[in-house]
């Protein structure tokens, strides 16, 4: 037990210096919501307009606000375009070797370090825009989870998903290695990402034989899952299916981003002066 | 001008320093807009129409707006890192020289690596003008040239906004996004899907309805109106107040002395 509660505190100490700065940084936290919720408020006037048709949709009017909104609450969450400057600095500009010189894995600091960021921004930003959001009439309110058991399913892919989520990150930070190149790798990934995970049109609205590959895609077990198991658009065995997609993810982008990082670290060469 | 295209030639030669990069970035700007452009053929593939509006019909929307957007930021980029130039006194430098603020501030930087968005818009207008019916006459072109240059004006005007309120808060007001981004971001669909109430905002508050939606209406055939062709010019008012607060910011800037 000792042995354990020790071998856990660098981590914990990581996690609570992120919480901290992050607090420094309260009107950026301000500017975001209002942003987040503007946009949120768009897309769901956008998707009224569509509603309007009459035409038959994969999601319920209700589900769909209720996905845009939590989309932009957790955007900090689950987005991919969240990236550490001062990772991709280290990487660059040849400060990896402070980094190398702690007594901790590498992968697994940075690990630790992108999902405390996360978690603290987004812990900061969710709470006004879900408040605000499940105050407004009617059509356009935040529901409540479609049961309890649906509200659980939300927890715990919700965390899976920003492990994932995470274990992406690293694997475009394992990237930098190689490339070098500041902006390239990241501002594709990040394109692809978005598209795939649901963030510019919500799955369900793609068309039959795309949507299937997007579902099975890494990128749908971050804010897909989560965001769809709370409105109820998934349940049942299908989630069930699609929560062992997300762990198959999760073990595979680890191994992956872990094997990358460490060829990087052997490969790394840190000029004097 | 003559000027202008020297600084221009100077950028253009640091930038095939990094071709790679270039590349790389390009190649992630387009696809960043084509991921948008998916997202509204997926939709339109569903529901066929909104607000009236055709697939096609929709896309020329998204073309102009993306266009105008580009086309600013290529040009305009450098009042949005304009917090660092306060911060790092290069605005005292700019001072001491004998050109106006607003155009050197302009040549300090030219954004080619948005050449990916520039070719994503000149494309969805082939798509949006290929599969369309409309019969394209050449006052419909002159006055879809001039929706899209004065969309690059306002655009650009509203990177000077930003840049003008750096003068009283040194930091960028993340705010002013919601506009920027924003305006591309909703200005893919006719300004007019999201309801009376916004189409009244973007028309008297930010007017970007004055070059995006009203006159579009004259190009798809909806309205004879040629009074339409003088509403991408007034939305050219905007650039007043815009112009109003870098001079009272000029005024108002204290350098930070370093």
């Amino acid at each position: 037990m000792k042995k354990l509660r020790s071998s856990v505190r660098p981590y914990a100490a990581l996690f609570r210096l992120r919480f901290v700065r992050e607090l420094q940084y309260r009107a950026a936290a301000l500017a975001g919501v209002a942003t987040q919720f503007v946009w949120g408020a768009m897309e769901i006037l956008l998707f009224r307009a569509f509603y309007e048709t009459g035409a038959e949709t994969p999601m319920t009017f209700s589900q769909l606000v209720t996905y845009e909104w939590l989309q932009q609450a957790f955007l900090a969450l689950f987005m991919l375009w969240f990236w550490d400057a001062d990772i991709i600095e280290c990487i660059t500009k040849g400060n990896i070797a402070y980094e190398l010189a702690r007594p901790m894995g590498l992968y697994r600091m940075w690990f630790t370090r992108v999902v405390a960021q996360r978690l603290s921004r987004a812990l900061l930003r969710c709470v006004p825009i879900l408040l605000v959001a499940s105050l407004l009439p009617s059509p356009y309110r935040m529901t409540l989870p479609a049961s309890p058991l649906a509200f659980l399913g939300f927890l715990l892919t919700a965390f899976l998903g920003l492990l994932v989520v995470a274990a992406l990150t690293m694997l475009v930070y394992g990237l930098t290695f190689f490339t070098m190149s500041p902006g390239g790798v990241r501002i594709f990934a990040a394109a692809v990402a978005e598209l795939l995970s649901g963030a510019v049109v919500p799955l369900p609205f793609f068309p039959e034989k795309l949507r299937l590959i997007a579902e099975l895609s890494p990128f749908a077990a971050v804010q897909n899952l989560p965001l769809r198991i709370y409105s109820g658009n998934l349940a049942g065995t299908e989630a069930l299916v699609f929560l062992l997609v997300q762990l198959f993810w999760l073990l595979a982008l680890w191994a992956l981003g872990g094997g990358l990082i460490r060829r990087a670290q052997r490969r790394v060469v840190v000029q004097g002066g | 001008m003559k000027l202008y295209f020297r600084y221009f030639a100077i950028h253009l030669k640091s930038l095939t320093q990094y071709r790679a990069s270039f590349v790389l970035l390009t190649i992630g700007q387009f696809l960043t807009s084509f991921s948008a452009f998916l997202g509204i053929f997926f939709l339109m593939e569903r529901f066929q129409t909104v607000r009236g509006f055709t697939f096609s019909e929709v896309l020329l929307f998204f073309a102009v707006t993306l266009l105008s957007f580009s086309l600013a930021e290529c040009f305009a980029r450098g009042f949005d890192t304009f917090s660092s130039m306060l911060g790092n006194g290069e605005f005292d430098r700019i001072l001491l020289r004998p050109k106006g603020t607003v155009f050197q501030v302009i040549a300090s930087k030219v954004e080619l690596s948005r050449m990916g968005r520039l070719l994503q818009a000149v494309l969805t207008f082939g798509v949006a003008v290929g599969t369309g019916e409309g019969d394209w006459t050449a006052d419909k072109i002159v006055l879809l040239a001039l929706m899209t240059l004065c969309g690059a004006v306002f655009f650009a005007a509203l990177f000077v906004l930003g840049a003008a309120v750096c003068f009283f808060t040194t930091e960028g007001l993340e705010v002013l996004n919601i506009f920027t981004d924003g305006g591309r971001e909703f200005g893919r669909y006719p300004l007019s899907v999201y309801g009376k109430e916004m189409l009244r905002f973007y028309t008297f508050v930010v007017p970007m309805a004055l070059f995006q939606y009203y006159p579009m209406l004259y190009v798809l055939g909806r309205s004879d109106n040629p009074l339409l062709f003088f509403s991408p010019l007034l939305s050219l008012l905007f650039l007043l107040p815009v112009a109003l607060l870098w001079r009272l910011g000029v005024r108002h800037y204290r350098s930070t002395g370093s």
